[in-house]
């Protein structure tokens, strides 16, 4: 009865997560980071329907909360970036390596 | 035979005080070498004092010993504990190690006196003095010490000495050189003296003289043998006999005093003594004893040929002394009658060598510091003493009737003939071969056409170097028969060598005497027809292929060369390399492998979000995979 | 009154007041002061110690202290000494104002070629903080508190080279410190698994005697500590760090890093490889004794073939080190006792040596035995003093380096014959690698570089005389080193269980069975 709550979940985390490892663009990489959350958010509910507590909900609330802290930040972060290198392109701030 | 009389314990009198003979001339040393360019001015004065104090001692020692009865004239004490359990510094006095305190602390005295005029000149005589003194407390101490250990201590720090003194116009690269060379060769004699010395500790349980010797005949065959051969071999290097020989050569280029000294009078018969004082292993196995008398042959051989060929007159000395610890070596390998030459030869030879030493410094003294013997020639007119005395210790190295050299050096060749004919009558070979080359030194440097260098001024020493001649040379005259007829000094020795079964008699008129003398004479013929009456070329001519043989130490240093430096060099470098590529080069290389690896793997660090949250992802998907697993199972 | 606590105590405190003072003159000053009062109470203590109580179980280790650190894990704050630990403190103790002597101009930056001027103040405050770590690593009769004074010890030695050193100074550093750390990483496991398996709640080391009984426990745990105590000594094939190392630290941290520290390697093979692990120590003896003759041999011959002064000792002092260890591992008295005094002897003349080469290359500014030659002529003090060091380290008898060879190869040779025969061919080879350095760089024709080289003066003369002194002193009268030494070695050697550690002559046996 749940199942196709759960395909979607994970359905959507796929596409999440894919849009995170082949788009370039920082906003969108964003929003599909935020479809995976939102795609977790949503197994968890399902689970709390389907084991009859409130554990997922609460769960669910906690990881909203998290996500619009790092909304927060995270902007802030890419429009900094966007000020200083005139661009969105995740693969232009890749000065942090080796 | 009568085996040697035990050590006593011993307190008081002289002999209990014998240890300053050790002390004065130490601290002689201690107090040039410590008091710098204060003690310029009376350094050499003090020198002297010190060597002459111990001289004193060492007779008051004799005076006291003789009073005792002969069977109590082994005495012994103890100084301080050394080693605990292992070793005490002790003092022996008795007839053996008297005579070579008299001898070490008489001779050495009148070297003292002659250096003084010798070093007038050097800036650094009290240097060469305080030297000279650690030299004879070394040398006393090894000769006085009633163990194995404290003739080691001796033993090394004559090498020392020599080291020094050899070196001590360090500022020339040969002086410096051969004092090097002097010392590692010792070194190798001194390997076997120490692994001698470690067997019998563990033989025996002791390196005292008086607790091992007693025991020597209950030790096995095998490890008496064993001991004999590596006492040799440090007697072979201390004492330049063969294969260890090629040091003495070199160390003539030390100052002369210091070759009359220590290259002939006393710390080259070291190794004589060793056996000697040994005498209770060698007599217990032969075949150590054999080999004893085939170096001694084969050296005193080697030794008069290579003296036939030398033009520098200190190293046709230098020969003539390998030559004569070849005789004595011989005698030491014979047993107490044997022994008794060999001691008794060893102190006339230094008297008479010191004494021909001591000459030789005097004419290089007289003619600019020449050593040619080529650029000599009729000096006797310009330098009477020294040349008188020079011929008397000629004629007494030779052998001729009733000098010193004639008693000793027969007695050791009669003893030998008895023992083996065949080394005997090398010996008597050899004989005439000194004959030889020391007629062709003396026509060459006293007599014959004047060869001299035009700048030289050839003139007599002063006092203070003759007088020392004059005395040496006395002795070099009576000393022998004195020693040898009666058989006085065998009946001295022998509570410390033993006593034969029968007394030798000496005889005047012998088979092997008269051969001798024979050879000598036809030697000393031979060499006036060459050097004396003949013109002698101020350029050496190229000589035969045996003239060359014996000018090139018999190719001792080429062979040495040969097998142990170039194949020592390559060793080196091999380690060196080995030791820089091989193991520190497996260290580094170690150390570039992590390093080169963490290079490649820190390239993983892209700097790209994506490559991240791939890796992410993938370490999601096994942890997932894992718990599935798990799950499943 | 804690004569232990109070001997690493002072050098610390005084550490710290070295670097506060504000000029360096004073601190040096202060630096040399402090070690002195160490040096005063290490007199007093020693003369206080009685070795006689040596022989009992109870009161082997004198002045003990024991307080709980970490009483969860056992860990205690012990400390005590029996006569092998006080002879090395007192080592350390003689040597640490000599090296600040002769340091005196180290940091300064003032010598020919020297590296640029660093803190003084440092370099004095990290002397005396190694000073009271020396201390301690001897003293430590807890196993855990041993292994962290023997780790601690590395880092003021390694900033000593690090930045006081020469050319070549970090790669030396660094791989001092990465050599010793992969040692005593080993060992730590070891350590813990000792703590583990012996199940006594403790680290005490008295109390870990002869716990470990399974043959096998103790192979591996042997090879931990002795490991890390071959790489420290150096033993070859672990010894290529200190010719780099001793070659860059400056004169007087190659002193003490070779003199002392270097000790701690073979003094931890005396103490806990032999006495924690009797059984494996007597399986693995073959193979320390094969690589210590190695060692000497080896360290020997490649020393002949150096260029370079320091490292040229650095290899002598492997080779030395190979007696060393041999002596221990031949485990009978004379071979102990001579081991022991052969720690303290070459403590003194190779510090003797590597100081006296300092001076000559704060002189002329290089170590290439090449650049020297005839400075018997121009210094001759400094020449007489160089000789007698490297005679010493030939161990020529008067000296006191000869008492304690020949007793470690007397003592090797009661048990292993041919072992100590190939280890006496280590005589001739020192004799060939010291008097061809010394006739290379003192005698021969004065090089033109050299001339005008001062000689000792006041200062140098002050460092070198009671080195000096030391070594002809021990090597005429050993006695009172030995006296202390040999009840601590009897004791040691007991627990290890074996027959024979006194010489057993085969006359006197064969004297017995006719009875």
């Amino acid at each position: 009865m749940t199942t196709h709550y759960l395909v979607l979940s994970a359905l959507l985390f796929a596409i999440g997560a894919i849009g995170v490892l082949t788009r370039r663009n920082a906003i969108v990489v964003f929003m599909c980071v935020e479809l995976m959350l939102n795609a977790c958010n949503l197994a968890f509910v399902t689970f709390a329907r389907q084991h009859g507590n409130l554990d997922g909900q609460l769960i669910a609330f906690f990881v909203m909360v998290v996500a619009a802290a790092e909304v927060v930040i995270g902007l802030a972060i890419i429009v900094m970036i966007f000020r200083t290198r005139r661009s969105a392109s995740v693969d232009d701030a890749s000065l942090l390596k080796y | 035979m009568e085996s040697p009389a035990e050590i006593i314990p011993h307190s008081g009198g002289v002999i209990g005080v014998s240890w300053l003979m050790i002390a004065l001339p130490l601290i002689g040393a201690a107090v040039l070498l410590l008091g710098g360019r204060r003690t310029d001015r009376w350094g050499h004065l003090l020198g002297v004092a010190m060597s002459l104090a111990s001289f004193v001692v060492a007779v008051a020692s004799f005076m006291e010993l003789l009073g005792l009865d002969p069977e109590q004239r082994r005495r012994a004490y103890e100084l301080y504990q050394f080693i605990p359990g292992v070793a005490d510094m002790g003092i022996l006095i008795d007839p053996l190690s008297i005579s070579f305190a008299l001898l070490i602390t008489g001779v050495g005295s009148l070297i003292h006196i002659y250096s003084i005029g010798y070093m007038s000149h050097d800036p650094d005589r009290r240097r060469f003095f305080a030297y000279l003194n650690l030299f004879v407390a070394a040398m006393l101490l090894l000769v006085l010490s009633d163990n194995y250990v404290g003739l080691f201590i001796g033993w090394e720090g004559v090498g020392l000495a020599s080291y020094l003194l050899i070196g001590f116009w360090q500022f020339k690269p040969s002086a410096a050189v051969a004092a090097k060379k002097a010392f590692i060769v010792n070194r190798v004699g001194d390997f076997g003296l120490l692994i001698a010395i470690f067997t019998v500790w563990t033989t025996f349980g002791s390196v005292a003289f008086g607790e091992v010797f007693g025991k020597a005949g209950e030790a096995s065959q095998n490890t008496l043998t064993a001991i004999g051969l590596l006492l040799l071999l440090g007697a072979c290097g201390k004492s330049a006999q063969l294969p260890l020989q090629s040091w003495l050569l070199d160390a003539m280029e030390g100052p002369t005093p210091v070759s009359a000294l220590i290259h002939a009078a006393t710390m080259v018969t070291a190794g004589v003594y060793l056996v000697v004082r040994s005498g209770a292993f060698f007599e217990a196995a032969p075949t150590a004893q054999l080999v004893v008398t085939i170096v001694g042959v084969a050296t005193l051989l080697a030794g008069a040929i290579i003296g036939c060929a030398k033009d520098d007159i200190k190293k046709g000395l230098a020969g003539s002394t390998m030559s004569q610890i070849g005789y004595m070596m011989l005698g030491a390998g014979l047993g107490p009658v044997g022994y008794t030459f060999a001691i008794a030869h060893l102190i006339t030879h230094g008297f008479f060598k010191a004494n021909m030493f001591l000459g030789a410094g005097s004419v290089m003294h007289g003619m600019n510091d020449e050593v040619d013997m080529r650029k000599y020639g009729g000096l006797f007119p310009v330098m009477r003493i020294t040349a008188i005395t020079f011929i008397i210790g000629y004629l007494a190295i030779i052998g001729f009737p009733l000098l010193s050299g004639y008693f000793t050096k027969d007695g050791i060749i009669e003893t030998a003939i008895e023992h083996n004919a065949i080394l005997g009558w090398l010996a008597v070979v050899g004989a005439g071969i000194t004959g030889f080359y020391m007629s062709r030194m003396v026509f060459m440097t006293f007599f014959g056409k004047r060869r001299w260098a035009d700048d030289a001024h050839p003139h007599e020493s002063p006092a203070v170097m003759t007088v020392p001649l004059i005395i040496l040379s006395i002795g070099s005259i009576f000393l022998g028969g004195f020693l040898v007829l009666d058989n006085r000094f065998m009946q001295f020795l022998a509570p410390a060598v033993g006593r034969p079964e029968e007394l030798p008699v000496f005889h005047f008129v012998s088979p092997a005497g008269l051969a001798t003398l024979a050879l000598v004479a036809v030697g000393a013929v031979f060499a006036w027809f060459r050097y004396g009456a003949a013109e002698v070329p101020r350029v050496a001519p190229r000589g035969s292929f045996l003239t060359t043989f014996a000018r090139r130490d018999l190719y001792g240093d080429a062979l040495n060369e040969a097998l142990f430096m170039r194949p020592g060099q390559w060793l080196t470098r091999i380690a060196v390399f080995f030791d820089n590529r091989g193991i520190d080069g497996l260290v580094n290389g170690l150390a570039a492998a992590i390093g080169g690896t963490s290079g490649r793997l820190r390239r993983v660090q892209t700097g790209y979000v994506r490559s991240y949250a791939l890796s992410i992802l993938f370490g999601a998907a096994v942890v997932v995979g894992a718990l599935l697993y798990v799950g499943n199972m | 009154m804690p004569w232990l606590s109070t001997l690493m105590a002072v050098p610390v405190v005084g550490a710290v007041g070295v670097s506060l003072v504000k000029s360096d003159k004073l601190a040096k000053q202060l630096a040399l002061a402090v070690s002195l009062v160490v040096l005063a109470l290490t007199g007093v203590m020693a003369a206080r110690f009685d070795p006689a109580l040596g022989a009992s179980k109870e009161t082997r280790f004198q002045f003990a202290e024991v307080y709980d650190w970490i009483p969860r894990f056992g860990v205690h704050y012990g400390v005590g000494v029996d006569g092998i630990a006080l002879v090395l403190i007192a080592l350390s103790a003689i040597l640490v104002p000599i090296v600040i002597l002769a340091s005196w101009h180290d940091a300064d930056g003032t010598g020919a070629a020297a590296p640029p001027k660093r803190s003084v103040k440092t370099y004095f405050a990290l002397l005396l903080v190694l000073e009271a770590m020396m201390i301690g690593v001897f003293a430590a009769t807890d196993v855990f508190l041993f292994y962290v004074f023997f780790e601690a010890m590395l880092i003021p030695m390694y900033f000593m080279i690090g930045s006081y050193g020469g050319a070549q100074r970090s790669y030396a550093a660094v791989k001092f410190l990465l050599y010793s750390l992969f040692g005593g990483l080993l060992m730590l496991v070891a350590v813990i698994a000792l703590y583990v398996i012996a199940e006594k709640n403790t680290f005490m080391f008295p109390e870990l005697i002869g716990v470990i009984q399974d043959p096998t426990t103790q192979k591996w745990l042997f090879l931990g500590f002795f490991i890390a105590f071959a790489v420290k000594a150096p033993l070859w094939p672990f010894h290529t760090w200190l010719p780099d190392a001793a070659a860059q630290a400056p004169a007087g941290a190659a002193v003490l890093l070779v003199g002392v520290l270097d000790k701690v390697g073979t003094y931890g093979m005396l103490r806990f490889c032999l006495e924690l692990f009797p059984d494996a120590a007597k399986f693995f003896t073959p193979l320390v004794i094969v690589l210590s003759v190695i060692g000497i041999v080896y360290g020997a011959i490649v020393a002949i073939g150096q260029t370079d002064m320091k490292r040229l000792i650095a290899y002598t002092s492997i080779s030395h080190f190979g007696f060393i260890a041999l002596g221990v591992f031949a485990m009978t008295t004379d071979a102990g006792a001579g081991a022991t005094l052969y720690m303290v002897n070459h403590g003194f003349s190779t510090g003797a040596l590597f100081l006296i080469a300092g001076f000559l290359i704060y002189r002329r500014g290089s170590s290439q035995i090449a650049d020297y030659g005839g400075v018997q002529k121009v210094a001759p003090l400094l020449a007489g003093t160089f000789l007698i060091a490297g005679l010493s380290g030939l161990s020529l008898p008067g000296l006191s380096t000869f008492v304690s060879e020949f007793m470690v190869l007397l003592g090797t040779y009661e048990r292993y014959v041919v072992p100590a025969v190939i280890a006496t061919t280590g005589v001739i080879l020192a004799a060939v690698y010291i008097l061809w350095m010394y006739q290379r760089t003192m005698n021969g024709p004065t090089a033109e570089a050299v001339k005008g080289l001062p000689d000792l003066n006041i200062r140098e003369r002050w460092v070198v005389g009671p080195l000096i002194a030391v070594i002809i002193a021990l090597g005429f009268f050993p006695k009172p080193a030995l006296d202390i030494i040999n009840p601590a070695v009897d004791h040691t050697l007991s627990n290890v269980h074996i027959d024979n550690v006194h010489v057993n002559p085969a006359v006197a046996e064969k004297k017995g069975a006719g009875q």
